[in-house]
């Protein structure tokens, strides 16, 4: 199977969405670049290359550069989807939701509901959120946790290349709004991607490491470290499941209980502050559903409550590691063994 | 001097470039028979042993238990006592140094499945070697090409092997048509069109048996020979939990028990086999595709396409192979063939018997072809 990108994976998803329905269209800041000004078009083909060669395919019809106006593109897309396009729109980073947060949660997230299921918004919004770039406290936040706790929104952090396909063309054909989180620093890594589409479902827990004595549950850019820990780990015969909750909203519930009781020593992992977090959402679910099966409290590895630092030492302490990560596991292993 | 011979990391199907080696069975010092299980292998498609291909004595292995090595890198050494410790230690040295160059020259050149039209349809394949009558590999109901990558390479020595995606699998076109055996076996003689094969040694697998044998049945002059693995179409029966439980379920950790069935040693089935099945059931109208195909072929839990009483029609070599643990279609399917069908029942094996008993089906079909 051919290796491709996380930002190859994502284009390709698009391309294939705009080429079986013509109701998908693109928009958002630069997502071709050039629109208005002497000089090549698709320039950019978004902040980071990810749409680059679409507008050449679809034409300026599809692939609409907008103003640097979230609160009106944002709202534009919600409104297009509700009468009939399915747009995919740029909120170009995730630190930028507050200005176009009505939109979306007080709009979009509400149609299905206060219109008596008769109106649908299917609006993506895709949005890169993490730390690790060297951006600072402005443009290296993940922010998931807010758009989880809006009833009405799905939210999707697909964790490496094959998953961002899929999730991608599942969050295009889903009626409801989707926010989808594409974190930056893994638009260079490889995964085997199949070049037909593929939808994954939401809701699905992906069980990516199978072990019988800790369960450690994670998203985004931390299951790859949670992998690497439980292949560390494996070798010196401690067996760690990881699940790759892939979408906040809906959550796999059923998955990650399974896999708590089944081990009974739980270690969430989330880039995200800890407070309000995905992270506590998590642990308080499994403390409040399989609480007689636990064998140890639950561990939260996350980032501290504290803004992403400029500074590239302080910032690289800041993000979970694999090392952070192993450090809960032997805690939790070690509690009352 | 005498004899050293290398025991290398085995290339199982085009999709492993390396392999785990899980644990030895063997260790230095001891005598080794060919054949005889050398070490555990597990590879992102399946777990399974490793058994030497030469007799000898072990006199080093190279790499530990839970080391992870790439295909053709030296696993260990057989070679007489009376070769010194300092002739092995230049063979290991010289062995590992042309490895190195020689894995970097053959990553560019290893074969790669291609798309092509047949009939209409987009049909993926892979094709390794190259002379003789060519040999067609057919999977199985929600199979793929890569179900043969135990066989397809071991058979290619001096002969082309064809091993395809069915339609409504793999790679190829999600549409299977009507989805029956003859509709299938049409789409694989189209196969043999496209890639202008007027004659091909069939090796078909559970459903691929049923329509190496229809080809077989209507097409004679297109069938070398047919080597049948746990065939469809000798009987009625057929495990429909099997059929029903891999199409309804979507979720790694419930499929892996109805994957289990396929094999006498669940162990085979590991996380990564059971996700492959997932991403290749993901793909956009595999779904609806399969469930057209086990419609037609197995419609209220029975096999439709029986052609029992017209094996003895067949004049060409035809072999049937079957696990005798197979919880899918029953070995009794085996009992009651026309004299000239050789029959072979391997013990402690399941329905995969071309995957659990690799060497075995290989020798079997490497002697049909010769």
């Amino acid at each position: 199977m051919p290796k491709k990108t996380y930002r190859q994976a994502i284009n390709e998803a698009l391309r294939q969405e705009m080429e079986r329905d013509p109701r998908v269209i693109l928009m958002g800041e630069d997502v071709a670049g050039g629109m208005g000004s002497p000089g090549e078009d698709d320039a950019w083909g978004g902040p980071l290359g990810v749409t680059k060669g679409l507008m050449p395919r679809f034409g300026r019809e599809r692939v609409l550069d907008t103003p640097i106006t979230e609160s009106a593109f944002i709202g534009a897309a919600v409104g297009a989807a509700a009468t009939g396009l399915r747009p995919v729109a740029e909120l170009m980073f995730v630190d930028f939701f507050g200005v176009c947060f009505d939109q979306i949660f007080n709009q979009a997230a509400k149609f299905r509901y206060m219109f008596g299921g008769k109106a649908v918004t299917p609006v993506v919004i895709r949005t890169m959120y993490g730390a690790g770039f060297r951006a600072a406290s402005q443009h290296s936040q993940c922010l998931y946790s807010i758009f989880t706790h809006i009833p009405g929104l799905k939210v999707a952090l697909p964790s490496n290349a094959y998953e961002a396909k899929g999730l991608l063309i599942q969050a295009i054909r889903d009626d409801d709004p989707v926010i989808f989180f594409e974190h930056k620093a893994m638009y260079d890594e490889e995964a085997e991607v199949p070049d037909d589409p593929y939808a994954i479902p939401f809701g699905e827990a992906n069980v990516t490491r199978e072990g019988d004595s800790v369960t450690i549950v994670a998203m985004g850019r931390m299951v790859n470290f949670a992998n690497q820990v439980a292949d560390k780990l494996a070798k010196e015969k401690i067996g760690a499941t990881v699940v790759d909750i892939r979408t906040t909203s809906p959550l796999d519930k059923e998955t990650i209980l399974e896999t708590a009781a089944e081990t009974g020593r739980v270690v969430v992992v989330d880039e995200s502050h800890p407070r309000c977090s995905m992270a506590s959402d998590i642990a308080a679910l499994v403390a409040q559903e399989c609480f007689s099966d636990l064998k140890a409290p639950v561990k939260m590895v996350t980032a501290p409550h504290a803004p992403v630092p400029f500074s590239p030492a302080l910032e690289d302490l800041y993000i979970p590691s694999p090392a952070k990560i192993e450090a809960a596991v032997r805690e939790v292993l070690a509690f009352r063994s | 001097m005498a004899e050293i011979t290398p025991i290398v990391m085995p290339k199982w199907g085009l999709a492993m470039q390396e392999g785990l080696l899980a644990a030895w069975h063997v260790a230095e010092g001891a005598r080794v028979e060919k054949g005889q299980p050398l070490c555990d292998i597990e590879t992102a498609k399946i777990a399974n042993l490793f058994e030497s291909p030469a007799p000898g004595l072990v006199r080093r292995l190279l790499v530990e238990p839970g080391a992870t090595a790439p295909v053709g890198k030296l696993l260990a050494v057989l070679a007489e006592p009376e070769v010194s410790e300092a002739a092995i230690d230049a063979f290991i040295e010289a062995f590992e140094a042309r490895f190195a160059a020689e894995a970097a020259a053959a990553a560019e050149t290893a074969p790669q499945p291609r798309i092509v039209d047949a009939g209409g349809r987009k049909i993926r394949l892979l094709e390794i070697g190259e002379g003789g009558v060519p040999v067609l590999f057919v999977h199985g109901f929600g199979g793929d090409l890569e179900n043969w990558m135990f066989n397809q390479a071991e058979l290619a020595a001096g002969r082309r092997t064809v091993a395809l995606d069915l339609p409504g699998h793999g790679g190829s076109s999600k549409d299977p048509g009507e989805g029956t055996v003859p509709a299938l076996a049409e789409a694989v003689a189209a196969v043999m069109d496209a890639l202008a094969i007027a004659r091909a040694h069939l090796v078909g697998h559970s459903l691929g048996g049923a329509i190496a044998l229809a080809l077989a049945l209507d097409r004679p002059e297109r069938v070398a020979s047919a080597t049948l693995v746990a065939p469809a179409g000798l009987g009625a029966e057929i495990a429909i939990d099997y059929i029903e439980g891999f199409l309804v379920q979507n979720r790694a950790r419930k499929l892996r028990p109805v994957l289990e069935m396929l094999v006498h040693d669940p162990k085979l089935v590991t996380a990564e086999m059971v996700e492959n099945v997932l991403k290749a059931k993901r793909m956009d109208g595999a779904q609806a595709a399969l469930e057209t195909i086990a419609r037609a072929c197995f419609a209220e839990g029975r096999q439709r396409w029986r052609v029992r009483e017209r094996l003895g029609a067949l004049a060409m070599p035809v072999q049937v192979i079957w696990g005798e643990e197979d919880r899918i279609v029953p070995v009794a399917h085996a009992e009651g063939l026309p004299a000239g069908i050789a029959v072979h029942r391997l013990a402690g094996t399941g329905h995969l018997a071309h995957m659990e008993k690799a060497a075995e089906v290989n020798d079997l079909v490497a002697r049909l072809l010769a």
